[in-house]
């Protein structure tokens, strides 16, 4: 992350040749030496060198951040087609298909300069300027949604990873459980191991790594974005379909005929198939089958177990000690009953005896069917991990002499942010707090500093003459070409999935 | 690579770099004593690191009775600093953050006249106050993570010219290089930044628990093949101990601290592991954050 305008420009204190070869010669397997100062450090594989500026990368000598640069190719029909598999030959030909993102780039922090690289190119016959920067943000964190209904501890619990808080359990979404980590608050707030460890954590994940953390009062979760969700050592597999209500309303029609009662279990809202109005609209009896737990309207009950890992994300292990009581006045010797989670994981089958207690039974194919239909319709548990952070006033100086005219633009959609070239969303209001997909990054796009604090890459994007009129440092813009004779620079292929960032903005002045 | 020598963007302090070494300066005086410094400086960095190469191999044998046969400036303050503690295990290597601090501060006062000036190697800095100066320095209690949670004053008539830290954080963890303690962090105070660099790797290595099933060691050489350490092991992680260990951590290195104190060797001591931590010599020399 140093100033690229102080990388040198040529080796004047090269080594000799003679204590080269020496060292090299002693340098054992898988050993690489550096040759980038007299120390000639031998570097192990994965250990950076004395400096910490270098180090050894599946056994070659790497300058460590390398600044990324995002190529795309299109075939002749101007369709996005796949950076051809080869590895870079070493030529950077930049073009109006380069894209230079902000990893790597370094920073001006705290930005009496203008931004490392304010890069010009041409989009369609359009004079574009990018003006590229890593954010160094003590206001940032991530918001990971893990896609399960199991219990995984009360909403502002704390989340801790090797024991400090690194944030807390926030408002649960529609089938996942949402986190909230990171933040001003305990990167600096709190004492410095919490900083650290937050730090860390945050770094960790927005680099698509996997965290294991423990929920205060809950389980432990082990997070990677783009991942399915472990959950007390348990990997989750599917989200449920719905609730327990939703359920019986989708399937009430396919079970007809095949079963008296359903119970779909699940830890926010039960449903029972011949009280819901879904039975009633069958015209099914009732089958006097009380669940415990709050009714709120019939055939939809709160509570009728502890949140836990078990059925439907209750603490349920044997689904008949929901059953409060069953009317002997209503249900009859032989009532088939099917119980069964919202992610059909679980399912049971009973038929009632001749003194109305359950007992177990081998479930109908056609039931079975439905089941299996259950499970079949509940999408894939993912963690998603989102970054967000707020570009202060000092970064918005590396673009502008007046930091304002940058929100405004951003506003009015003549600026365009981009993170690691990967799109995100900006929060309505004032200043520029902006979310992003971390997979929807490169890879190891984010780096940190011992404040500590996130470094992250941004980029804004606008046309040459939005640029002049928010008051840029005009006089700073370089030529895409240019960048090809800047150190370590890192050409990767451009992600098709995101839109291409030098289109020319949507909005109006 | 040759070097890097660059004001920072407050236009007071110089940042001057070379491969593993990084340095900031300051001084304070007339603008033109300032200018001269700066320039002195720069112009001494640039044989520092080729002449310590040069004597790399010398620099990395553990010191013993016989003294080694050293020609370059720093080598020769590293030398000085390091022999007092040669019963022990000690390489020159301990202080050459130290002596290279010291080195550059006197190549910045050569013929100038300096209120103030100061060399901060990563953590060990070179002093130079006139008559009724003084200088703030803050107290970081693990090199880890580094935030500053407490001040120690150094003024002129304070036998202090050095000030060094040193711990058991390895190079990844926030730290450059091995110790054969847990300490989070030694700050030493002494006369100079030398001898304040090799007292502080004396008392990091102090600050122990051995065979303590919670502290990871390693041979240093597994890490590094270049380490002056060799197969000794080094502290690689220190998990959660009880308040109990850590005071016996920091106890058995407090008596090595008030050994080197009593010797002369070093003014001052802050010792900080986990949380907790311990002074030797006045304890009022340091001013912990509010």
């Amino acid at each position: 992350m140093s100033d690229p305008n102080h990388d040198p420009v040529a080796s004047t204190d090269a080594p000799e040749e003679a204590a080269l070869a020496q060292v090299r010669a002693k340098a054992g397997e898988g050993i690489v030496v550096c040759d980038a100062c007299p120390v000639l450090c031998r570097i192990r594989p994965g250990k950076t060198g004395a400096c910490d500026r270098y180090g050894n990368v599946d056994g070659k000598l790497a300058r460590l951040d390398p600044f990324v640069v995002a190529q795309r190719t299109i075939d002749q029909d101007g369709r996005l087609v796949p950076f051809l598999g080869k590895p870079w030959d070493g030529n950077l030909v930049p073009s109006p298909d380069t894209f230079v993102t902000g990893i790597g780039a370094g920073t001006t922090y705290p930005d009496y300069k203008p931004a490392p690289f304010i890069v010009s190119s041409q989009a369609d016959g359009v004079d574009m300027v990018t003006v590229v920067t890593e954010g160094i943000f003590s206001y940032c964190g991530v918001k990971v949604k893990i896609d399960t209904d199991r219990y995984i501890g009360p909403e502002q619990a704390a989340v801790r990873v090797t024991g400090e808080q690194v944030g807390h359990v926030t408002t649960a979404e529609y089938g996942s459980q949402m986190l909230s980590l990171g933040g001003v608050r305990h990167l600096t707030g709190g004492s410095k191991k919490e900083g650290v460890v937050t730090c860390e954590t945050l770094l960790t994940l927005c680099n698509k790594g996997a965290v294991e953390m423990s929920i205060d009062g809950g389980s432990s979760v082990l997070v990677q974005a783009g991942r399915p969700p472990v959950i007390g050592g348990v990997a989750e597999e599917r989200m449920r379909v719905g609730c327990g209500s939703a359920t019986i309303g989708i399937f009430a029609r396919q079970w007809l005929g095949h079963v008296d009662e359903v119970i779909v279990v699940d830890d926010h809202i039960t449903g029972v198939l011949t009280e819901h109005q879904a039975g009633r609209f069958l015209d099914m009896p009732h089958a006097g089958i009380r669940v415990r737990g709050r009714r709120s309207t019939p055939g939809r009950y709160f509570q009728v177990a502890n949140p836990g890992t078990g059925w439907g994300g209750t603490d349920i292990t044997d689904p008949l000690a929901i059953i409060e009581k069953i009317d002997p006045k209503t249900a009859w010797p032989g009532l088939r009953l099917l119980m069964v989670s919202t992610t059909g994981e679980h399912a049971g089958w009973f038929v009632l005896d001749d003194k109305l207690a359950p007992q177990p039974a081998s479930m109908p194919e056609p039931i079975r069917a439905v089941v299996e239909r259950i499970g079949e319709n509940c999408e894939p548990a993912l963690c998603t991990v989102l970054f967000m952070a707020g570009a202060g006033g000092s970064l918005r100086a590396g673009v502008t002499e007046n930091p304002v005219k940058l929100t405004r633009s951003v506003r009015h959609a003549l600026t365009r942010v981009t993170s690691g070239g990967a799109p995100v969303y900006v929060w309505p209001g004032g200043g520029i707090t902006y979310m992003v997909d971390v997979t929807t990054m490169p890879d190891n796009a984010f780096g940190y500093v011992p404040t500590p604090a996130i470094v992250g890459p941004i980029e804004f994007t606008m046309t040459r003459a939005a640029y002049a009129t928010l008051g840029g440092h005009v006089d700073c813009i370089r030529r895409i070409e240019s960048i090809q004779g800047v150190e370590r620079v890192k050409p990767i292929a451009w992600s098709p999935t995101n839109p291409w960032p030098l289109r020319p903005p949507a909005g109006e002045a | 690579m040759t070097i890097q020598a660059a004001l920072l963007p407050d236009g007071r302090r110089l940042h001057l770099n070379h491969g593993p070494i990084d340095l900031v300066l300051e001084a304070w005086g007339e603008p033109m004593d300032v200018a001269a410094s700066h320039e002195q400086a720069t112009t001494a960095f640039r044989d520092v690191l080729p002449a310590l190469v040069a004597e790399l191999p010398i620099l990395r044998e553990p010191l013993g009775e016989v003294e080694p046969s050293l020609t370059g400036p720093v080598a020769h303050r590293m030398l000085a600093a390091c022999w007092p503690h040669r019963h022990g295990f000690i390489t020159p290597m301990a202080a050459v953050a130290g002596a290279v601090a010291d080195h550059i501060l006197a190549a910045m006062l050569a013929g100038r006249r300096l209120t103030r000036a100061y060399v901060n190697d990563g953590g060990d800095i070179a002093l130079h106050l006139s008559p009724g100066e003084r200088l703030v320095c803050g107290l970081v209690p693990d090199v880890a993570a580094p935030v500053i949670e407490g001040k120690v004053e150094v003024t002129h008539d304070m036998p202090v010219r050095g000030i060094a830290t040193s711990g058991a954080a390895t190079r990844g963890s926030g730290g450059r290089s091995f110790s054969f303690g847990i300490a989070d962090a030694v700050t030493v105070l002494a006369r100079d930044a030398a001898a304040a660099d090799a007292a502080a790797t004396v008392i990091a290595n102090a600050v122990d628990l051995p065979d303590h099933p919670a502290v990871v060691r390693r041979p240093a050489a597994d890490i590094d093949p270049d380490s002056d350490l060799g197969d000794r092991h080094v502290t690689l992680a220190v998990g959660n101990l009880e308040a109990s260990e850590i005071d016996a951590a920091l106890a058995a290195g407090l008596q090595t601290a008030e050994g080197l104190r009593e010797s002369g060797l070093i003014y001052g001591a802050v010792l900080a592991l986990q949380g907790r931590f311990v002074v030797s010599g006045d304890p009022s020399m340091l001013r912990l954050a509010a």
